[in-house]
C-alpha cells in the first residue's frame, strides 16, 4: 500500500522477450523411438563385447601364483610359535617350496598377501599422524591424538611412527630362490626399493631433518610396541632406506581397501640370465622370517607372484563384466526389436 | 482525562507532577488515546508534548537490523526441524568416540545451507527496507508552527497531532481526523480501493464542530483535545469525542476519519489532524504478512523424507549389529587392527556397536537430503522468476504481469482439482456496457452500438498487432478514424470522449491518471439507436412546444411519453455522483439545496398551491453556491446527521423556506443555458456510481442527450434535448437492496408537477408489480401488448447473457403521497424494527407500476473466458462459480462463458428452510442416482464400441473422474448436470447435517453455480470441499468479498483488476486477467509440478544410491563405519558436484511443450493424479538406487579384488563412477536438453575433477585422517579407471533406460504422447491436434475424465431426435410413460440438433474428422437403434399439437423454454423477430447458446406449506428414453429403472427466467 510504482513507460514492466526468459531455449529432446534407440543398443553391445574379448585375451596372457604359507611346509612350526605371545620376540625361519609351471614373462612382481586382515577399519585407518610422517619435529615429539592409544609408550615417550597402522606393520621377510633343473639354486634378485608411489616416498614420508644421524633425529621417541627394532633401523642393508622413508613402511602405511589384500614386496630384477625374460618355470622356494602373527584373526599369509597387463594384474572380472554387459544390451536390443515388430504399430503410429 | 487537560492553556501550564501522573495513569488505563495539537507544543521540547508516546509515521516492515540479523535469522532457521537435525549431526562429529569426519568439514554443509537461506532472507529484508524507505519518503503538507504555513515533509516525519493538508488525488499518509474540507458540504471524498477494494467514492465528513467555520481552517486557533480509541484494526469503527476549549463535546465517528492508504478524490483540499500514525494506522494493523503454505508435493515429500529416516536408521542399526557381531567373533583376543579406545581400554562389542550406530548416522547423513530443501527453494525461486517473466501472462493494458506472492506453492498449480471462481470482475470485466433497450414494447436493437462494441474488440486485436510490430500512435489514429467513419450518427457529446480509439489505450490512460473508476470509452460511448433518438428528439420538441404554449403535457402520445419518462428514469433513478474529471466536485455545482422531505410540515410547506405556480425549471450559475448563507449548509449537512438532531432541523427549516424558495423557483427562461450546456466543458462530466451498471445506464441516457448534470441530496438536474436543464426535486430515494431487488426515487416532476415514482429493478420483481391492465379498451390492450412484448424481449436479453433491468414509473396523487409519507415518516421515526418498517414502506410505494421499458446491459466477459473455462474443464478441473450476483444474471453469464452447457440438465435448488433444503437435496440425489445409475453401468459397452473407432492419438482415459474419489465416494461420477443454488439454500446446505448430501449432489454435477453467496459462504464452500473431498482447491477472485475464499483455498489467485488490491493482497498469485489462468495452470503449473516432482524423486534416488555405496562397503570393513569415498567427496558430492545439473533440469526441463500443453489440456490430469510422484515411485527409485549402487560398488570391487589397491585409490573411481551414473541417470530423466543442461553437466564433471585434482595435490598433511594425496593423478594414468568408467554406468543404467524405452513405445503415458507430438513437424502436429481436439474436445465438452460418455452426447441424440420427428406423424402405441410425455417439447430436440451442426462444421476441411465422426455416430446407432424408436414412439404419441404449433410460431426459435408461459403464442410478435434479431446476432460475440433445454427446478413452496418438490422438466422424456435404452442394452434389471414420471408433477410451478 502506498507504494508508488515507478515506471519509465507504458510497458515498463513488460518482460523481456528473450528465449531464456520465455523458456524457449533451443532444446534437443531425445526421443525413445525404435529408430533412435535400437542402433545405439546394437552399437553399444558390439563395442562392449569386442572390448570384453580383447580384455579377456589380454588377461589370459597374465600369470599369477599364490602360495599360502601360513601353515605351509616348515612354517607350521613358526605358526604354532607365534600363538604364544611370550615367544613373540623369538625369531623363526621357515621355507616354503612351490613350482611355477609356466614361465612368467616380463616383469614379475612379488607380493605378500594377507587374508582377513582389516586394514580398512575406520579407527585403524585414522590411527596415524601425517604430520609426524613428513618429519615435523613437533609432531614427532607430540603425536596427534588420532594415534591414541599408540601415541605414547608406557613410559610416556612419544612413539614414532605412532598409531595402530605403523604398530601393526607386517614384518615377515622373504627370500625367493630358484631351483633350476640343473641343480644350483639361484637366489631370485628383487628390487626392494622403488616399490612405493613416487609421491609417497618423496612428499608424504620424510625423515625428520637432521645434520647428523637418523638415530639422533629420532632421539626421544620410542619404537612402536610391536616392533622389534626402531624405525631408523628398519633396513639394516641400506641406511638410506631407514626412518619414515623405508619402502616397506610406506607400502604398509597405504591402507588396503579390502580385508584380503596383497602388498608389493619386490620386483624381479631382470638383469641377469635366468631371469632376463621373466621368471622361468621350475621349482622355487621362499625363505621366510616368520614374525607376523595371524592366528588371532583367523588370517592367512601368502606370497603372490604375478605379471601384469596394461590395465592391472590378473583379474578376469573386468573382461567378463564387459562381455556380460554387452550381452545384456544385445538381449535388450533383440527384445526391443521383437516388440517393435510384433506390437510396435502403436508406436509407429505416432511417428507418422 | 480529556476534560481535565482539555483546555490547551491548562495543558500548557500543567506541572511536571501532573504530567507524571498523566503518564502513570496512561500506563494503567490505556483504554483511550488523547490527541492534542502539536502546534501548541514546541518541537524542540518534545517532553512537553502529550502525543510523544504515540508511534510516529515511520514504518518499518523489516524483520532484522544489522545487529540482530545473525542471531535472529539463525533462531528462525532453527525452527525448521531439518536444520536442527543437521546441526546435531555436525556437532556429533565433534565427539571423538563417534566422529567420522574432520569435525570442521562436517560443519560445511550445514553452514552452507544456513548461509544460503540467510542470504535469501537478507535480500528479502533489503527489498522490504527499500520499499519502506520509498514510502517513508513520500511528501505531504504539514503545518509548521514556526513558519505558520504548510510545508512539505516526509511521511515519516509526520507525528500524531500534526495538521496535514491534503490535496486532490493525494494518498493519505496516516489516519487523519477530517477537520476542514474545501467542499461546500464539508465532505471529503475518498477512494478506499487499497483498503477494501471498493472503487466507488466514499464520503467523509468534517467533524461536526468544524462544519460551520466560514473561513479557512486555521490550525493555530485549534485548541481542542481529541479522545478516541486505542489503535485497532477495525476499518469500520472509530469512536471518540472532541472536547473544545469551551467545554463542548462532540462525538467522532468513522465518517470523520480518513484512513491511511486511501486516496482523496473530488475534493480540492482537506485538512485534518493525525490521530494514528505509522504502524498504529488501521491499514497497517490490517496488513498481515504472507502465510506460509505447504504444498501438496512437499507434504508428500515429507512423508518420504520420513521414510528416508527410517531407512537410515535401519541401515545404521544393521551396521551397528554387524559391528557388534564382528567384534564378538574375535572374542577376547583382539586382533592387531582392532584399535582400542584412546584410553587404551577395551571396548565391549555392545558399547562399540552403540558408538558405531552414532557414527553411521554421521556417515549416512547424506541419505537425508540436506540440500534438498535448499535446492527446492532455489528451484521454486527460479520457477517464480520464469512465471513472472512470461510474456503471455503480461497484460499490456494495465502494464502488469503475473505476480507470485507465495514463493513456495508453485507446484500446487499443477495439481488443482477444483476451481472456485468469483464472477463479476473475474469472469467478466466488470464493465457494464449498455447494449439494447426496449421502450413501450418496442425494441431498439442498437445495431450501431453492437457494431461499436464489436469494433472495440477488433481494434484491440489490431492494436495488439500494431504494437507487436512496433506500430505507433499515428497509425492507430488513422485506424480509429476509419472505423468511426462506419458508425452512423454519433452524438456530439460522445465524440469528445473518444479521444483514443482503443480500449487498451484508454484504460492505460485512465490508469495512469488514476482518476476515474468506470470510464472506459466503451462504457461511456453509447451509439444511440437512430429510431429511438428520433423519438427522443421528437418528444423533446413536442414538450417544449407544449410548455411554451402552456398546453397540458398529457396530450403527447403515450409511447412518446413513455420514451421520455424512460430516459428520465434512466438518468435520475440512481445514486450516481457527477464530477468533473480534473476538478473537485465544487466546480460543477450547484443549483439548489433543500433536504428531502423530512417531516409532514415540510411536506405541507412544499406542496402548498402557491408554490406550484412558480416556474419549475430552475437553473442557476455556480456562483450561487459560494454566497449562500451558512445556515443553508447546516440544512444540507442534516442529510447525514443523526436523526437525534431532527428538532434542530425543523427549526432551521422553518426559518429557511422563503430564502430557499426564492432561489429555487426563480423563473428562468428554459433555454437560458442552452449554450452553456453544449459547451465542451459540459462533456467532461464524469459519473461515479456505486455499481457500474448504474453508470452504464446514465451514460446510455446521455447518448440520447438526456444527461445528468448535477446531483444533490435534494435534487437532480437533468439536461434534456430542447428542454434544457430540468431540475427534479428529489423527495425520496429508496435505495437498492437485495431483497427488494429494485430501487426507487420519488421526485416532483418539474413539467407536470406530479409526484412521480421511478423504479428500476430486476425484471422478475418489477414485472410482478406492474399494474395489470384493467380496462379492456384499446389502452388496456396496448398495455397488455407492451407487457407481453417486453417480457419477450427480456427473455431474449437474458438469453443473450445481458443483465436485464426493468424501468417503471408511477404517478402519485398528492393525497396518496401524503398518506404514504405519513406512514413512511412513522417508519423512519420508529425505534424498534425500523428496518422492517422502512422495507414495508418501500413495498407500499412500489406497487401498481406502469412499465416503461427494459434495458439490457452487458457485463462483458473478459477475453477468452469461455475458452479458458473449456480448456480448464478439459483439463479435468471442476469449476464452481460462487457469486454474489442474482441467480438470473449468474446463470446467464454461466451460459455465456460455457460453464453451463445448454445441453445439460440443470438442478436448481431454492429452499427457504432447513427441512426444505434437506428434502431438496435428498430428492436431487435420488434423481441423480436414478438417472445416471443405468448410464454409468452401460458405459463400458459404449466405451468399447467407441474405442474401436478411436485409433489415432489415443489418450487412455483416466480411471476415475476425480482422483480423490476414494472408497465410498468413488461411486460418484460427474454427470452432465449443472447445479444452481442460491445463497439462502446454500446456508442451509452448509449446515453440518446437510453438508455431506450437498457435496454428494454437487460433486456429481459438472458445474456448480452458487448465487447470492456471501463472502463467508464462499469460504465455507471452499473449506467444505477442500476438507471433505480432500482435493486441491484454487480460488480466484478480484474483490474484497473474495478474500476469505482466497485465503481458505490451497491456492488463492487474485485478479488485479478493477476492484483494488484487497484480493491481490490476500492471494498467492495475482493475475491481470482470468484467461491467464489457463497458461498458469496448464503450462506453468504442470511444469512446476513435474519438474519439482521429478527433481525430488531424483534427489531421493541420488542420495540413496550414493549412501548405499558406503553401506555395501561396510560388509568389507567389519561394519566399522569407514568409507572408501573420501570425506570431502562425501560431503561435497551433494552440495557441489551433483547439484547443478539437477537444478538446471528442475528449473528448465519441459516434459511437454507449452503449445501442446495448452492444446491438450488433458495432459494436466497427470498432475491432478500426482502421476509424476506417486508413493510407489519413491520405492521404485529406492530399489533402482540400490541396484545401481550395487553395480557401482561391485564392478570396481571385483575389478580390484585381490589387488594391492589402497582404499582411496579404489574409492575415488567409485566416486567418479557414481557421479557419472547419477548424471547419466539425470540425462535419461531429462526431457529437453538445452545448452544449459549440457553446460551444467560438463561443469559438474569438470568441477569434480578440478576439485579432486586440487585437493589431491594441495597438501599432503592437511586432511587427516584421510590422505588421498596424488590419488586422482595416478588414477588418471590408469587404464583400468577408464575401463571402469565405461562399463559401470552402462550396466547400472541399463534397466532404467530399457524401462523408459519400453514405456515410451509400448505403453506411453499421455505425457509421452504429448512429447512425441512435440517432435513432429508443425503441420503434422497441427493435423493431429485438430483430430484429437475434435475427438477429445467433444469428449472434453462432456467431461474429460470420462470419454466413455462420448457416444451419448452427439450421435446418440441426433439419432434419436431424428426418429422423434419421424414418429410425430405416425403416432402409435401407448406406454406407461405417456402421462408425462405431454410436457416434452419437440423443439428441444430440434434445437439441439441445430446446435449440433456448427460444432461439427468447425472442421469441415478435415475429411478424416468427418469420417470418424460419422462412424462414431454409426456406432452409436448400431448400439441403440431399435430401443430408440421404441421409446420415442411412446412420447411421440402424446406430444400434442401444442408443441408443434409453438415451435413454429415462436419468434425466437432459441427461446423455446419460455414460450409456454406466455399466453399469446401467436400474434404481433411474429412479425418483428427475424429481421431484427437475426442479423444482429452475428455481431454478438458472447451470445450464449440456448438456455437450458432441459431443466429440473427444485423449489420449495413458500414458507408455511409442507416442504415439497416440484420438478420442472422439459426434456426428461429423452432422458428416460435414454435410460430405458441403456437398460435394455446393458441388461440391467428394469426394476432399477428410475421412474421419471412419478417424480414430478405435471404443471410447472415456476418458470425459469433464464
Amino acid at each position: 500500500m502506498g507504494k508508488v510504482q515507478v515506471g519509465t513507460g507504458p510497458f515498463a514492466r513488460r518482460p523481456d522477450n528473450s528465449a531464456f526468459k520465455q523458456q524457449r531455449l533451443p532444446a534437443w529432446s531425445p526421443s525413445l523411438t525404435p529408430y533412435t534407440v535400437l542402433p545405439v543398443f546394437y552399437l553399444l553391445a558390439v563395442v562392449c563385447v569386442l572390448l570384453g574379448v580383447w580384455l579377456f585375451i589380454t588377461v589370459e596372457n597374465t600369470h599369477e601364483l599364490k602360495v599360502d604359507y601360513t601353515e605351509e611346509g616348515t612354517c607350521i612350526r613358526c605358526f604354532e610359535l607365534r600363538k604364544d605371545p611370550i615367544q613373540a620376540r623369538n625369531s623363526c625361519d621357515c621355507v616354503v617350496n612351490f613350482n611355477i609351471p609356466k614361465t612368467f614373462p616380463g616383469d614379475v612382481f612379488f607380493y605378500y598377501g594377507l587374508v582377513n586382515f582389516h586394514q580398512n577399519l575406520r579407527r585403524y585407518m585414522d590411527s596415524r599422524d601425517e604430520d609426524q610422517l613428513v618429519g615435523r619435529k613437533k609432531s614427532l615429539k607430540s603425536p596427534s591424538s588420532y594415534c591414541e592409544p599408540f601415541a605414547h609408550d608406557e613410559h610416556g615417550e612419544p612413539i614414532a611412527p605412532c598409531g595402530a597402522i605403523a604398530n601393526s606393520m607386517f614384518n615377515d621377510s622373504f627370500t625367493l630362490t630358484y631351483h633350476p633343473p640343473d641343480g644350483a639354486e639361484v637366489p631370485v634378485p628383487l628390487y626392494r626399493r622403488g616399490i612405493t608411489w613416487y609421491t609417497d616416498k618423496n612428499v608424504k614420508f620424510r625423515n625428520p631433518p637432521t645434520n647428523t644421524t637418523l638415530q639422533l633425529a629420532f632421539q626421544g621417541t620410542a619404537q612402536p610396541l610391536f616392533w622389534q627394532q626402531p624405525v631408523y633401523e628398519l633396513d639394516p642393508a641400506d641406511p638410506s632406506n631407514n626412518g619414515f622413508i623405508n619402502d616397506d613402511l610406506i607400502v604398509w602405511m597405504r591402507e588396503a581397501a579390502f580385508p584380503n589384500f596383497k602388498k608389493l614386496y619386490g620386483i624381479l630384477i631382470r638383469a641377469e640370465t635366468p631371469f632376463s625374460e621373466g621368471l622361468p618355470a621350475g621349482n622355487y622356494s621362499v625363505n621366510i622370517i616368520y614374525n607376523f602373527p595371524v592366528q588371532y584373526f583367523q588370517g592367512r599369509k601368502e606370497v603372490v607372484l604375478s605379471t601384469v597387463s596394461w590395465f592391472g594384474g590378473q583379474n578376469h572380472f573386468l573382461p567378463i563384466a564387459y562381455l556380460v554387459t554387452g550381452g545384456l544390451i544385445f538381449i535388450a536390443a533383440i527384445v526391443l526389436t521383437v516388440v517393435y515388430v510384433k506390437v510396435g504399430r502403436d508406436g509407429k503410429n505416432m511417428e507418422e | 482525562m480529556a476534560r481535565e487537560i482539555g483546555d490547551a492553556g491548562a495543558a500548557k501550564s500543567s506541572t511536571t507532577t501532573t504530567k507524571k501522573q498523566h503518564k502513570k495513569r496512561k500506563g494503567k488505563e490505556s483504554k483511550t488515546r488523547t490527541v492534542h495539537s502539536n502546534i501548541l507544543y514546541d518541537h524542540a521540547k518534545g517532553e512537553d508534548n502529550p502525543n510523544r508516546h504515540y508511534a510516529n509515521n515511520k514504518i518499518k516492515t523489516t524483520k532484522y537490523t544489522l545487529l540482530s540479523f545473525i542471531p535472529k535469522n539463525l533462531f528462525e532457521q532453527f525452527h525448521r526441524f531439518a536444520n536442527v537435525y543437521f546441526v546435531f549431526i555436525a556437532l556429533l562429529n565433534f565427539v571423538p568416540v563417534v566422529n567420522a569426519f574432520q569435525p570442521e568439514l562436517a560443519l560445511a554443509p550445514v553452514v552452507f545451507i544456513l548461509s544460503v537461506t540467510a542470504i535469501k532472507d537478507l535480500w528479502e529484508d533489503y527489498r522490504r527496507h527499500r520499499s519502506d524507505k520509498e514510502i517513508n519518503h513520500m511528501d505531504c503538507l504539514v503545518y509548521s508552527r514556526s513558519e505558520r504555513r504548510y510545508v512539505e515533509q516526509y511521511w515519516k516525519e509526520i507525528r500524531v497531532g500534526d495538521f496535514i493538508r491534503l490535496r486532490c488525488n493525494e494518498i493519505l499518509p496516516a489516519d487523519v481526523l477530517l477537520l476542514s474540507s474545501s467542499d461546500p458540504d464539508r465532505l471529503c471524498h475518498i477512494e478506499t480501493a487499497t483498503l477494501d477494494g471498493e472503487t466507488n467514492l466514499k464520503q467523509r465528513q468534517v467533524v461536526r464542530s468544524f462544519i460551520d467555520l466560514d473561513t479557512e481552517f486555521d490550525p493555530l486557533k485549534y485548541n481542542s483535545v481529541i479522545e478516541c480509541e486505542k489503535p485497532n484494526n477495525d476499518l469500520n469503527r472509530f469512536r471518540g469525542y472532541i472536547t473544545h476549549r469551551n467545554g463542548r463535546r462532540d462525538g467522532l465517528y468513522k465518517d470523520n476519519l480518513l484512513l491511511r492508504g486511501c486516496t482523496i478524490r473530488n475534493t480540492e483540499e482537506a485538512v485534518g489532524i493525525v490521530i494514528y500514525a505509522g504502524h498504529e494506522t488501521k491499514a497497517m494493523l490490517n496488513n498481515n504478512g504472507p502465510r506460509y503454505k505447504r504444498s501438496k508435493l512437499e507434504r508428500q515429500m515429507n512423508v518420504d523424507v520420513f521414510w528416508c529416516v527410517i531407512i537410515l536408521l535401519v541401515m545404521c542399526l544393521f551396521s551397528a549389529i554387524g559391528h557388534g557381531l564382528w567384534m564378538y567373533q574375535y572374542g577376547d583376543k583382539r586382533p592387531v587392527f582392532d584399535v582400542l579406545s584412546p584410553e587404551g581400554t577395551d571396548l565391549s562389542p555392545v558399547v562399540s556397536a552403540i558408538y558405531l550406530f552414532l557414527t553411521m548416522i554421521i556417515v549416512f547423513q547424506v541419505l537425508i537430503p540436506i540440500s534438498l530443501f535448499v535446492s527446492i527453494e532455489i528451484v521454486k525461486i527460479c520457477q517464480v522468476f520464469f512465471i513472472h517473466q512470461d510474456m503471455e501472462l503480461y497484460d499490456e493494458e494495465t502494464d502488469s504481469h503475473l505476480q507470485c506472492r507465495a514463493l513456495n506453492i508453485t507446484e500446487d498449480l499443477g495439481q488443482m482439482q477444483y476451481i472456485f471462481s468469483d464472477k463479476t470482475g473475474t469472469l467478466t470485466e466488470n464493465k457494464m456496457v449498455f447494449r439494447r433497450c426496449t421502450v413501450a414494447g418496442v425494441e431498439y436493437s442498437h445495431d450501431a452500438n453492437a457494431r461499436r462494441i464489436a469494433m472495440y474488440q477488433e481494434m484491440d486485436s489490431e492494436e495488439e498487432e500494431c504494437l507487436s510490430h512496433g506500430g505507433t500512435l499515428p497509425r492507430r489514429e488513422s485506424l480509429c478514424s476509419q472505423h468511426s467513419g462506419k458508425v452512423v450518427l454519433r452524438s456530439q457529446s460522445t465524440k469528445s470522449h473518444r479521444r483514443t480509439g482503443s480500449r487498451a489505450e484508454a484504460k492505460r490512460a485512465s490508469i495512469l491518471s488514476k482518476h476515474t473508476a468506470f470510464s472506459s470509452p466503451m462504457e461511456k460511448d453509447v451509439t444511440p439507436d437512430p429510431q429511438l433518438l428520433d423519438k427522443v428528439n421528437d418528444c423533446g420538441s413536442q414538450m417544449e412546444f407544449m410548455r411554451f404554449h402552456s398546453q397540458l403535457l398529457n396530450q403527447i402520445p403515450p409511447d412518446l411519453c413513455d420514451v421520455f419518462d424512460f430516459f428520465i428514469a434512466l438518468t435520475i433513478c440512481n445514486t450516481v455522483v457527477v464530477s468533473s474529471p480534473n476538478q473537485p466536485r465544487q466546480k460543477v455545482r450547484r443549483f439548489e439545496l433543500k433536504s428531502p422531505v423530512k417531516t409532514i410540515e415540510d411536506f405541507i410547506k412544499r406542496f402548498t398551491p402557491s408554490r406550484l405556480t412558480s416556474g419549475s425549471n430552475s437553473s442557476s450559475s455556480s456562483s450561487l453556491a459560494t454566497n449562500r448563507s451558512s445556515s443553508q449548509r447546516v440544512c444540507s449537512s442534516m442529510l447525514s446527521s443523526p436523526s437525534a438532531e431532527s428538532t434542530l432541523t425543523k427549526l432551521d427549516e422553518e426559518r429557511l423556506p422563503a430564502q430557499c424558495l426564492q432561489q429555487a423557483f426563480s423563473p428562468v427562461p428554459p433555454n437560458y443555458d442552452q449554450d452553456k450546456a453544449s459547451a465542451p466543458a459540459e462533456c467532461e462530466l464524469r459519473y461515479e456510481a456505486e455499481s457500474p451498471d448504474e453508470a452504464a445506464l446514465v451514460y446510455a441516457a446521455r447518448a440520447y442527450k438526456c444527461s445528468l448534470v448535477g446531483r444533490l441530496p435534494d435534487q437532480v438536474t437533468v439536461e434534456l434535448p430542447h428542454l434544457g436543464k430540468l431540475t427534479f426535486e428529489l423527495l425520496h430515494t429508496l435505495g437498492f437492496d437485495s431483497t427488494r431487488k429494485r430501487m426507487s426515487v420519488v421526485v416532483r416532476h418539474p413539467l407536470t408537477e406530479q409526484i412521480t415514482v421511478y423504479t428500476k429493478g430486476a425484471d422478475s420483481v418489477i414485472m410482478d408489480l406492474i399494474r395489470p391492465p384493467t380496462r379492456d379498451d384499446s389502452k388496456g390492450k396496448r398495455q397488455r401488448k407492451v407487457l407481453y412484448k417486453t417480457q419477450n424481449y427480456l427473455n431474449l436479453y437474458a438469453a443473450d447473457g445481458l443483465r436485464t433491468l426493468c424501468i417503471a414509473k408511477k404517478v402519485l396523487s398528492k393525497e396518496e403521497y401524503a398518506g404514504w409519507l405519513r406512514r413512511h415518516l412513522e417508519a423512519e421515526a420508529a425505534i424498534q424494527g425500523r428496518e422492517e418498517l422502512l422495507f414495508e414502506s418501500a413495498l407500499r410505494l412500489e406497487t401498481d407500476l406502469h412499465l416503461l421499458g427494459a434495458t439490457g446491459i452487458e457485463d462483458r466477459l473478459q477475453d477468452g473466458v469461455p475458452e479458458t473455462i473449456a480448456a480448464l474443464r478439459r483439463a479435468g478441473l471442476q469449476i464452481w462459480v460462487l457469486t454474489g450476483d442474482k441467480q438470473e444474471t449468474a446463470i446467464n453469464i454461466a451460459y455465456a462463458c460455457k460453464l453451463l452447457d445448454p445441453e445439460e440438465e440443470i438442478i436448481t435448488l431454492n429452499a427457504d428452510s432447513q427441512e426444505a433444503c434437506a428434502v431438496l437435496l435428498d430428492e436431487s440425489l435420488h434423481y441423480i442416482q436414478a438417472k445416471f445409475f443405468c448410464s454409468s453401468s452401460a458405459d463400458p459397452h459404449a466405451a468399447r464400441a467407441f474405442q474401436q473407432d478411436y485409433t489415432a492419438v489415443h489418450f487412455p482415459a483416466p480411471p476415475a473422474c476425480s482422483p480423490a474419489s476414494s472408497g465410498a465416494a468413488s461411486t460418484f461420477l460427474v454427470h452432465r448436470l449443472g447445479l444452481v443454488i442460491d445463497g439462502r439454500t446454500l446456508a442451509y446446505a452448509l449446515d453440518k447435517s446437510l453438508e455431506d448430501k450437498f457435496l454428494a449432489v454437487a460433486r456429481s454435477c459438472r458445474s456448480v453455480l452458487c448465487c447470492r453467496s456471501t463472502p463467508l459462504q464462499k469460504s465455507m464452500v471452499v473449506k467444505l470441499v477442500r476438507n471433505k473431498l480432500k482435493v486441491m482447491t484454487l480460488a480466484i477472485g478480484d474483490g474484497a468479498n473474495d478474500v476469505s475464499m482466497i485465503q481458505v483455498a490451497d491456492v488463492g489467485v487474485g485478479i488485479s483488476g478493477q476492484e483494488g488490491m484487497q484480493a491481490v493482497m490476500a492471494s498467492d498469485f495475482a493475475l491481470p486477467r482470468f484467461q491467464y489462468l489457463q497458461k498458469l495452470l496448464l503450462v506453468h503449473g504442470h511444469w512446476c509440478y513435474s519438474r519439482l516432482a521429478n527433481m525430488i524423486l531424483y534427489f531421493f534416488y541420488k542420495n540413496a544410491m550414493f549412501v548405499a555405496l558406503i553401506f555395501w562397503y561396510q560388509f568389507y570393513c567389519g561394519f566399522s563405519g569407514s568409507a572408501m569415498i573420501d570425506q570431502w567427496y562425501l560431503i561435497f558430492f551433494n552440495l557441489m558436484f551433483s547439484a547443478f545439473p539437477q537444478l538446471i533440469t528442475g528449473t528448465l526441463d519441459k516434459d511437454v511443450s507449452a503449445e501442446t500443453l495448452q492444446e491438450l489440456p488433458q495432459l494436466y490430469m497427470s498432475g491432478q493424479n500426482s502421476e509424476e510422484y506417486k508413493p510407489y515411485m519413491f520405492w521404485m527409485n529406492m530399489i533402482d538406487a540400490f541396484y545401481q549402487s550395487l553395480v557401482c560398488f561391485f564392478i570396481p570391487y571385483f575389478a580390484y579384488a585381490d589387488s594391492d589397491v589402497d582404499l582411496f585409490t579404489w574409492g575415488t573411481p567409485i566416486t567418479t563412477l557414481a557421479l557419472f551414473t547419477i548424471l547419466l541417470h539425470l540425462g535419461i530423466e531429462t526431457k529437453t536438453w538445452t545448452w544449459m543442461n549440457w553446460a551444467s553437466i560438463a561443469f559438474s564433471i569438470a568441477l569434480f575433477f578440478t576439485v579432486a585434482l586440487c585437493y589431491n595435490s594441495s597438501c599432503p598433511t592437511c586432511y587427516s585422517p584421510s590422505n588421498p594425496y596424488w590419488t586422482i593423478q595416478r588414477l588418471l594414468g590408469d587404464p583400468l579407471f577408464y575401463l571402469l568408467c565405461i562399463v559401470t554406468p552402462i550396466a547400472a543404467l541399463l534397466p532404467r533406460y530399457f524401462y523408459r524405452i519400453c514405456q515410451g513405445s509400448l505403453f506411453p503415458s499421455p505425457m509421452l504422447v504429448g512429447r512425441q507430438l512435440d517432435k513432429l513437424p508443425l503441420e503434422i502436429r497441427r493435423h493431429y491436434l485438430n483430430q484429437s481436439k475434435m475427438k477429445l474436445g467433444s469428449v472434453g465438452a462432456v467431461h474429460p475424465p470420462r470419454p466413455q460418455l462420448f457416444p451419448f452426447c452427439r450421435p446418440f441424440f441426433k439419432d434419436c431426435s431424428s426418429r422423434i420427428r419421424h414418429t410425430h406423424s405416425s403416432s402409435s402405441t401407448t406406454t406407461k410413460q405417456k402421462d408425462k410425455a405431454g410436457q416434452s417439447n419437440p423443439v428441444h430436440s430440434k434445437s439441439m440438433e441445430m446446435k449440433d451442426t456448427p460444432v461439427r462444421s468447425k472442421n469441415p476441411e478435415n475429411p478424416t474428422a468427418r469420417a470418424r465422426k460419422g462412424s462414431g455416430s454409426r456406432a452409436g446407432k448400431q448400439g441403440s437403434g431399435s430401443p430408440c424408436s421404441e421409446t420415442v414412439d411412446s412420447r411421440g404419441q402424446t406430444t400434442g399439437s401444442d408443441g408443434l404449433t409453438e415451435s413454429h410460431t415462436l419468434p425466437y426459435p432459441k427461446d423455446s423454454p419460455h414460450a409456454g408461459e406466455i399466453s399469446h403464442p401467436a400474434g404481433p410478435d411474429a412479425s418483428l423477430s427475424p429481421e431484427q434479431s437475426s442479423p444482429e446476432r452475428s455481431w454478438l460475440t458472447s451470445t450464449p447458446l440456448l438456455p437450458q433445454t432441459e431443466s429440473v427446478q427444485l423449489i420449495s413452496p413458500p414458507s408455511g406449506g409442507p416442504p415439497g418438490v416440484t420438478y420442472t422438466k422439459n426434456q426428461e422424456v429423452l432422458d428416460c428414453s435414454n435410460q430405458s435404452l441403456l437398460l435394455q442394452k446393458g441388461g440391467v434389471d428394469p426394476a432399477h429403472l428410475p421412474d421419471c414420471p412419478k417424480e414430478h408433477s405435471p404443471p410447472p410451478s415456476r418458470v425459469n427466467h433464464l
